[in-house]
């Protein structure tokens, strides 16, 4: 049993096991690659000044652009960011400080993680019923809303996360000069953790600059300008839907240029974001 | 300014490393403590507030829906909104089926990829797999929904289906594919669940002590068998974690499935058929709605989809939890 078929065996399971982990990467490779492949290639045909300048027009009258999706979705992410970034930042900065031991802490804590797992489709629903149904129409404040609701536990907990890292001694140094500690918090603590949020805040941005499906019933869709935050509102991912679903060619290809310059904001926030901070990748995703 | 007393400046000279709750009750809490505590802990609050918030706004719009319908819905796989039958079979159905396929092929190359990203790959490969891997976590799920419907759907239908029709067969893969499919849900779905898969097993291996590898490599274990001994086998729990934590997004997730599934409600363990799924009806029906209990339906589903993840997610991260913590005190 102890033979040499036996010490075959297992060198050979081994360097069998080892190349299926490293092909595994490889195969995972190959969607990413197929997808950014098409993005830029298809997505290039449209590229052009007059996409970033114009509004859509009607099938078959060229020269459509996505100017007022763009626009859109800046829009929303202001709108969120107002929403969900007091709340994520104080909350995660209330977690890190005063929230060691107690059961309320604990308790936000955990709905925090639960709430950063409800679908997005659902946020969509929560935002439609308590701002889209009082307010009687789709609009940008309701969209931006549903995308703010999901900022929240992600930038609560990475806030915390990151207040945490900073060295006790810090604070030390701080209460020894007498500085109350609310000060030291203020600026000490936040403002030595200041990248590492900002980071976080950034990377929560990229994700919700992605959803669509919360905007489907909440911000919906225009073919125009928008001239108020209480009207329906064009954005990226919901034009890039409708015409991808939609039966025309020019739409489609359209639609890929639109996927293209998302792909390229949230990558470049991405990236940018991790520049700001390059320490903290355990703790930010 | 703050006058500071004798006992404070000792407590933290002598022990630094004091954590402040301990000597505390030293310090004196001020107004603008008492104030900034208030104003960050009400903003702590407002996260609870919103959990409840989501909660009732699915609970009060789906009570006409489960006024005129009741207990039937959860178990009627009719759908005709004009006639007012409403039943969540096939979406519920559709969400496991396409859930369930993802995770298949997800959990053996998120596993093996995140075990080669800490145990195998040489210092110089990490990175840039590790690179991969956020990239994916970053596309927005519209961009993988379009790159579904013109390029996965078209290679599926002409290679895969025909392949999986020969091969398995039986029930599961008959030969009726337009490409739109459970099947092409879950490749899309795997593909997308994967960094969470990565990400956490990768944090649940890295939580093991290199100790329990040492010491596996000096019994003269093979690098596989030091994986199987020292790694795989006292993270399982976590594994789980991984995999239910990945299970949970794929059941959430909307845009990618709705463009490439088909959305036709019905059961059918034909895998190339179209179908439907929880999230993807919401997606298409909710604008159209019309009629309460039409609206209250969708709720409804919506309502039980978040039941659904949220039972999910909370198993996940206790086990998850519970793995991590085991090995801070070995």
């Amino acid at each position: 049993m102890f033979g040499i078929n036996y010490q075959t065996r297992r060198s050979f399971t081994n360097k069998l096991m080892v190349f299926l982990c490293g092909l595994a990467a490889v195969i995972a490779f190959i969607p990413l690659m197929s997808l950014l492949i098409y993005v830029v290639s298809q997505g290039f045909q449209q590229f052009r000044p007059a996409f970033f300048v114009n509004l859509p027009e009607p099938v078959g009258v060229p020269g459509g652009g996505m100017a007022n999706a763009i626009l859109g979705t800046l829009t929303l992410m202001v709108i969120a960011s107002v929403v969900g970034l007091p709340v994520g930042i104080f909350a995660g900065v209330y977690l890190a400080e005063f929230g060691k031991k107690s059961k309320f802490a604990w308790t936000v804590r955990f709905v925090a993680d639960v709430l950063s797992g409800v679908p997005s489709i659902v946020t969509g629903i929560v935002a439609y019923t308590v701002i889209v149904k009082p307010m009687g129409n789709f609009s940008a404040l309701a969209g931006g809303c549903a995308l703010g609701f999901m900022m929240i536990p992600i930038v609560t907990r990475t806030t915390e996360e990151l207040v945490k890292l900073i060295p006790h001694s810090l604070r030390e140094a701080s209460w020894a000069l007498g500085i109350p500690e609310w000060k030291t918090i203020l600026s000490i603590v936040i403002r030595t953790a200041k990248n590492g949020i900002l980071t976080g805040v950034l990377l929560s941005i990229a994700r919700v600059a992605g959803e669509t499906a919360p905007l489907l019933f909440t911000s919906f869709n225009n073919q125009f300008w928008p001239r108020s935050i209480n009207e329906p509102t064009a954005s990226l991912t919901v034009q890039v839907y409708t015409y991808a679903i939609s039966p025309f060619d020019d739409w489609r290809q359209q639609a890929w240029t639109g996927a293209l310059v998302l792909l390229l904001i949230v990558l470049a926030v991405n990236v940018f974001a991790k520049m700001f901070f390059k320490t903290g990748r355990g703790v930010l995703r | 300014m703050n006058a500071l007393n004798e006992q404070e400046v000792d407590g933290g000279a002598v022990k630094p490393a004091l954590p402040f709750f301990l000597f505390g009750k030293f310090k004196e809490v001020g107004f603008g403590d008492k104030l900034f505590r208030g104003i960050t802990g009400f903003f702590a609050f407002l996260i609870l507030v919103l959990a409840l918030m989501t909660f009732l706004a699915l609970w009060v719009n789906s009570g006409p829906c489960f006024k005129a319908i009741g207990w039937k819905f959860l178990i009627s796989s009719e759908w005709d909104p004009i006639q007012q039958k409403f039943g969540a079979v096939p979406f519920v159905y559709g969400t496991l089926v396409s859930s369930f396929l993802a995770l298949l092929i997800a959990t053996p190359l998120g596993l093996g990829i995140s075990l080669f990203l800490t145990e195998l790959a040489p210092l110089n490969l990490r990175t840039p797999v590790a690179f991969i891997v956020d990239i994916l976590a970053a596309i927005p799920s519209v961009v993988y929904g379009l790159w579904g419907m013109f390029v996965l759907a078209p290679i599926m239908q002409a290679y895969v289906d025909p392949v999986m029709v020969k091969v398995i067969g039986g029930p599961f893969f008959v030969t009726t594919s337009i490409g739109l499919s459970f099947f092409t849900a879950g490749v899309i779905l795997s593909i997308m669940i994967l960094p969470t898969i990565i990400v956490i097993s990768r944090e649940v291996f890295e939580a093991v002590p290199n100790v329990y590898r040492e010491s596996a490599k000096a019994l003269g274990a093979t690098d596989w068998e030091t994986i199987q001994l020292s790694v795989l086998k006292p993270s399982k729990p976590g594994v789980v974690g991984a995999v239910m934590l990945g299970l949970g997004r794929a059941l959430g997730e909307t845009m990618a499935v709705t463009m490439v599934i088909g959305n036709m409600a019905q059961v059918t363990p034909n895998l190339l058929a179209p179908g439907h799924s929880m999230a993807s009806v919401i997606a298409n029906e909710f604008t159209e709605a019309t009629g309460d209990v039409y609206l209250a339906a969708l709720s409804e589903i919506g309502l039980l989809l978040m039941v659904i993840t949220l039972v999910l997610n909370i198993a996940a991260h206790l086990l998850v939890w519970f793995t991590t913590r085991n090995y801070g005190r070995a």
